[in-house]
């Protein structure tokens, strides 16, 4: 065996089994007990399609339209379940088309396996028919990759890419298994990893800095919570309540955070960044404590970096060394899961309740009600506004369904106005904004989620990215809801034309086509409204279909999306208008 | 801040990849590599990295974090110059003809510790260990001379401080920690 034994942590072994690489693939995969994967076949990864048909019933594989479309829907499946996604592809396009799934994965840290197939190993640098060097060029956006050439490296290495993706801050791991390697047999024994000697996953946690952090918190005036999806991945949703209910300290989120406390929760203020709220925004510069938590200080959130909580003493709690003073200087950095840190950390809060702290967040979140909410939510002239389907949605789901949502306008107003009560409910493209992804990605969570109400929120832009998973959602029948927001402009890139190119409208109108007679051909039910007056039959109409839903919302043409902080503009210096 | 010469050591697993996977690091932030070098080192089967940059103390700061977050590093070091013992080798090759009769030139090659490595007919293969401004006093020399060729390898360097990786791979092995 090529592959070096020493320097790894194995549990439970098995009997050793004459199998195929191929065979050994989906048996590894079962045994880390994946039960769904999202792919798409080819010739170098035949060998192992042959055995998804084998092993049918006990591993389920559905056929996406793109393999764009199956990294996102692995990603989905992910984001809700918290388990690893997988996705499965041919060498060559097939690699290539996974490519923006798995840098969209890396860069919001979801778990992710993704096995590619490739040329035989003997044709290895030959340019071979869809040779790709997919594990160079997936280096940089994946946790970890490696390309297998022998059989019998197939089940440690992939229990090695589990580990990795699911362990630390999680992440993607990329796979390339040569067709040779598929095809010849090994004796096949698998035993998960538990450890890997140059890799640390979860820092050891300094209890002085929990210490100091509690001090800190104690001790200030104005303190101010923002949570990232670290609390997520870190399953410290329960833990951050306790936190803030304990200490009574304003909570905002970022984007990812979202759902990780509940919406209506009176602590919860709001978002923080570009299109966030306004008085968290306001308030970063205000707070003479900031509490980041497993949030990674984006500059879509922090705004110009040298006005940005210049004042606060900063306390970062956060699992990736790399994170701690890349953007923002931590005073106070508490390294760890924060499953652990905060558990910690609870012992030594005391209870406080800063009511005349959270009197600033109550005024300014009135100006943002007057200035804006309020005209986004009752209009009773124009053209439908986006957050009024968001707010109907709201009142027939009562907060429980999970919304996916594409990028652009449409995201912001979705994570505005979305309200969730439980956490892994909201998935959306943060750091990426990769339009076309939520789609795929609504079918993923569909099937991680079975139970639950998934609604997609889509521009007619990014809608016509991966449009052809509507084939995917047809055949394997998940019965997601649709909603296009149609402004027949690529929105959020004409707002910025509209702000600061002076309305030269370059390339964002768009002619569309009949989007419900796409659905249709696809064989969804399907409805469109223009008018506000049917806006909430239709939306009761969709979240009582048990069946895919499409539906088409004629949405103001030229709506933006306030509040806003420029880019280069401090957070304190929020626009809105 | 100010850029200055810093040395990055990399302990690492033996794998195929990494060091692109380290270059996409430095590339990614505009960083130039001076020099880079990667042998075996102290311990059995971990390769060192040793990567010269020149750069603020804030950026290599970062740049260790992240190299020493990618999955086959075992451990990543930043170090200044007064923190290590460093040597760096050139190689100059000379036409015989133009230097046989010329005793100034020997005598400095003497005196500044050089090597001649070979001697043919047509060129002598002179080498020089140390500190870069060693080597380019030496280049400088031979350079009115017509060098026919010249190379010089990455910069080598062991700290002065103990590096404790045996330690640390010990730690592994012993710990029963399974999360
Ligand atoms: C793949 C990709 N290409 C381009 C962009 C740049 N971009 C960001 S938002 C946006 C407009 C999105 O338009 P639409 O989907 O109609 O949504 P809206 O903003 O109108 O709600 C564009 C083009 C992107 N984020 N992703």
């Amino acid at each position: 065996m090529e592959v070096k034994t020493a320097g790894f942590k194995e549990v439970s072994t098995a009997e050793t089994l004459k199998v195929s690489g191929a065979e050994a693939v989906i048996k590894s995969l079962l045994a880390e007990g994946v039960e769904v994967m999202y792919g798409y076949p080819g010739g170098a990864i035949m060998p192992v399609y042959d055995e998804i048909f084998k092993y049918k019933g006990q591993i389920e594989h559905v056929l996406t339209r793109h393999e764009q479309g199956a990294a996102h829907a692995a990603q989905g499946y992910a984001r809700v379940t918290g388990k690893v996604g997988v996705a499965i592809a041919t060498s060559g396009p097939g690699a290539t088309n996974l490519i923006t799934g798995i840098a969209d994965a890396h860069i919001d840290s979801t778990p992710m396996v993704c096995i590619t197939g490739q040329v035989g190993s003997h044709l290895l640098g030959s340019d071979a028919f869809q040779e790709i060097d997919i594990v160079g060029l997936s280096t940089p956006i994946t946790k970890w990759n490696y390309q297998i050439t022998k059989a019998s490296e197939i089940p440690e290495v992939l229990a090695r890419a589990f580990y990795i993706a699911r362990s630390g801050r999680p992440g993607p791991v990329l796979i390339d298994i040569t067709k040779d390697a598929q095809f010849e047999s090994l004796d096949f024994s698998y035993k998960k990893c538990s450890g890997i000697r140059s890799y640390t996953p979860y820092p050891e946690v300094n209890l002085l800095q929990v210490e100091r952090a509690a001090q800190a918190i104690n001790n200030a005036k104005k303190p101010m919570i923002v949570f990232g999806q670290g609390v997520i991945l870190g399953s410290a949703e329960k833990l951050l309540k306790e936190v803030v209910e304990k200490t009574g300290i304003p909570a905002a989120w970022t984007i990812l955070g979202l759902s990780a406390l509940e919406t209506d929760h009176p602590l919860n203020v709001g978002m923080v960044g570009m299109h966030g709220n306004y008085a968290p925004n306001i308030l970063t510069n205000e707070c003479d404590v900031l509490i980041a938590i497993g949030m990674r200080f984006d500059d879509r959130v922090t705004g110009d970096l040298n006005t940005y909580a210049k004042q606060a003493t900063i306390i970062h709690f956060e699992i990736d060394p790399a994170e701690v003073n890349k953007n923002v200087h931590a005073h106070i950095p508490v390294l760890g899961d924060v499953k652990q840190t905060l558990k910690l950390l609870l012992e030594f809060l005391q209870p406080k309740s800063h009511d005349q702290w959270h009197n600033k967040f109550r005024e300014l979140h009135s100006t943002e009600y007057e200035k804006i909410i309020k005209n986004d939510l009752s209009a009773s002239e124009g053209k439908i506004k986006m957050a009024e389907v968001l707010d109907e949605i709201n009142t027939v789901s009562k907060g429980d369904a999970i919304i996916v949502s594409d990028v652009g306008q449409h995201q912001m107003v979705a994570c505005r106005y979305a309200k969730f009560n439980s956490s892994r409910s909201n998935v959306t493209s943060g750091g990426l904004g990769t339009m076309g992804f939520a789609l795929p990605a609504a079918i993923g969570a569909k099937m991680g989620s079975p139970n639950r109400q998934v609604v997609a929120i889509i521009g007619d832009g990014g809608f016509q990215m991966t449009l052809q998973e509507l084939a995917t959602i047809y055949q394997m029948n998940v019965p997601v809801k649709i909603v296009v927001l149609n402004n027949n402009f690529l929105g959020m890139v004409r707002q910025w034309q509209q702000m600061f190119f002076e309305k030269r409208y370059a390339s964002t109108e768009m002619v569309n086509p009949d989007f419900t007679g796409i659905a249709k051909a696809y064989h969804l039910t399907t409805r469109k409204i223009s008018e506000r007056s049917n806006l909430q039959e239709a939306v009761q109409e969709m979240l009582a279909s048990d069946k895919p839903f499409f539906l088409e919302v004629e949405v103001e043409k030229e709506e933006c999306v306030f509040p806003m902080i420029t880019t280069g503009a401090s957070v304190s210096d929020i626009r809105l208008e | 801040m100010e850029k200055k010469n810093y040395t990055v050591s990399v302990y690492t697993e033996n794998n195929l990849g990494l060091l692109s996977r380290i270059a996409a690091i430095f590339l990614k932030r505009h960083i130039n590599i001076e020099s880079i070098t990667v042998s075996q080192s102290e311990v059995h089967e971990v390769m060192r990295f040793i990567i010269i940059v020149e750069v603020t103390e804030e950026q290599v700061k970062k740049i260790v974090g992240q190299i020493e977050k990618q999955i086959e590093v075992i451990k990543a070091f930043y170090h200044k110059d007064e923190e290590l013992i460093y040597q760096e080798t050139a190689l100059y090759k000379v036409r015989s003809s133009d230097f046989v009769e010329d005793f100034d030139i020997q005598s400095f090659i003497k005196k500044t510790n050089a090597r001649i490595v070979t001697v043919s007919p047509n060129f002598f293969v002179i080498e020089k260990t140390g500190e870069r401004h060693e080597t380019e006093s030496l280049y400088e020399k031979l350079k009115p001379y017509g060098l026919m060729q010249f190379v010089r390898s990455g910069t080598i360097a062991v700290s002065k401080n103990e590096m404790p990786i045996s330690e640390l791979l010990e730690k592994f092995n012993t710990s029963n920690t399974i999360q």
